[in-house]
């Protein structure tokens, strides 16, 4: 069961992911990244603080958009995930194709960076 | 001492969340470092999952059973029995992550994660079922 809540922010597009995200949710995820898409925001911010656990389905979703925003030159930054949560980015190495933030701050300084 | 749970679960992918929970409560009191139930989990929910969308293209009637084997200074072994079609993770090879990125394939990340994660993925066939096994060993 995931929830999702979209704030703007600095003219960011925040996305709140809040629950567990596994095969029967992960197209919310997908759905709430593409209205984000949609609407024109070049930065997205992808908040995990409240993220409890993600699956492969959820991580193959942040994969399916890599191209596309490299593309469009969108920048994406998720930060505030629990330990768990890294662990399951990092065993697939997604952490390196990803970018990630320890907080907001950091996360916001990384998606300004040019 | 050995210790054995089972769970009986229906193949609508709304069920992952029991099975997570049913996996988490099983280990929780086997002084099994968090993070290592937690990559436990992720593995067997891919398993779970992969088996409820292609096997039984989630249909809630048809049923599965997961038992945890906690035995002391032993490795721990998870089996999903099984009565329906084998989906033989061994069979499938481990896309690379680039092919992942650049064909957006939103599969393909589950079994390089069991494989990761887990040390030994094996099936046996009996006349009446399938049986998956998982093995894992603990690091304290």
């Amino acid at each position: 069961m995931i929830h999702i809540k979209r704030l703007q922010e600095d003219g960011a597009d925040v996305i709140a992911l809040i629950g567990e995200i596994d095969a029967s949710s992960s197209i919310e995820l997908d759905l709430s990244i593409a209205k984000s898409v949609g609407e024109g925001f070049k930065k997205i911010l992808v908040d995990c603080s409240a993220l409890e656990y993600i699956s492969s389905a959820g991580l193959g979703v942040f994969m399916s958009y890599i191209e596309e925003f490299k593309d469009r030159n969108i920048k994406m930054v998720l930060f505030g995930m629990s330990d768990k949560v890294a662990n399951t980015f990092s065993i697939l190495g997604l952490n390196e194709l990803l970018q990630i933030g320890k907080d907001k701050v950091q996360a916001k300084q990384l998606i300004n960076e040019v | 001492m050995k210790y054995k749970y089972k769970y009986k679960v229906g193949c609508s992918i709304e069920n992952l969340k029991g099975v997570r929970d049913f996996i988490r409560g099983s280990l929780k009191n086997h002084d099994i470092p968090d993070l290592q139930i937690s990559e436990i989990v992720l593995a067997l929910d891919e398993m779970c999952s992969n088996l409820m969308i292609h096997a039984h293209h989630c249909n809630n009637e048809d049923l599965f059973e997961l038992i945890i084997n906690v035995e002391n200074n032993s490795p721990l072994v998870f089996e999903i029995i099984d009565d329906g079609t084998v989906f033989d993770i061994n069979e499938f090879s481990t896309p690379a992550i680039d092919n992942i990125i650049h064909e957006k394939r939103k599969g393909g990340l589950g079994i390089r994660l069991v494989k990761s994660i887990m040390d030994k993925v094996e099936y046996q066939k009996t006349s009446e079922h399938t049986i998956c096994r998982l093995v894992k060993t603990i690091r304290k």
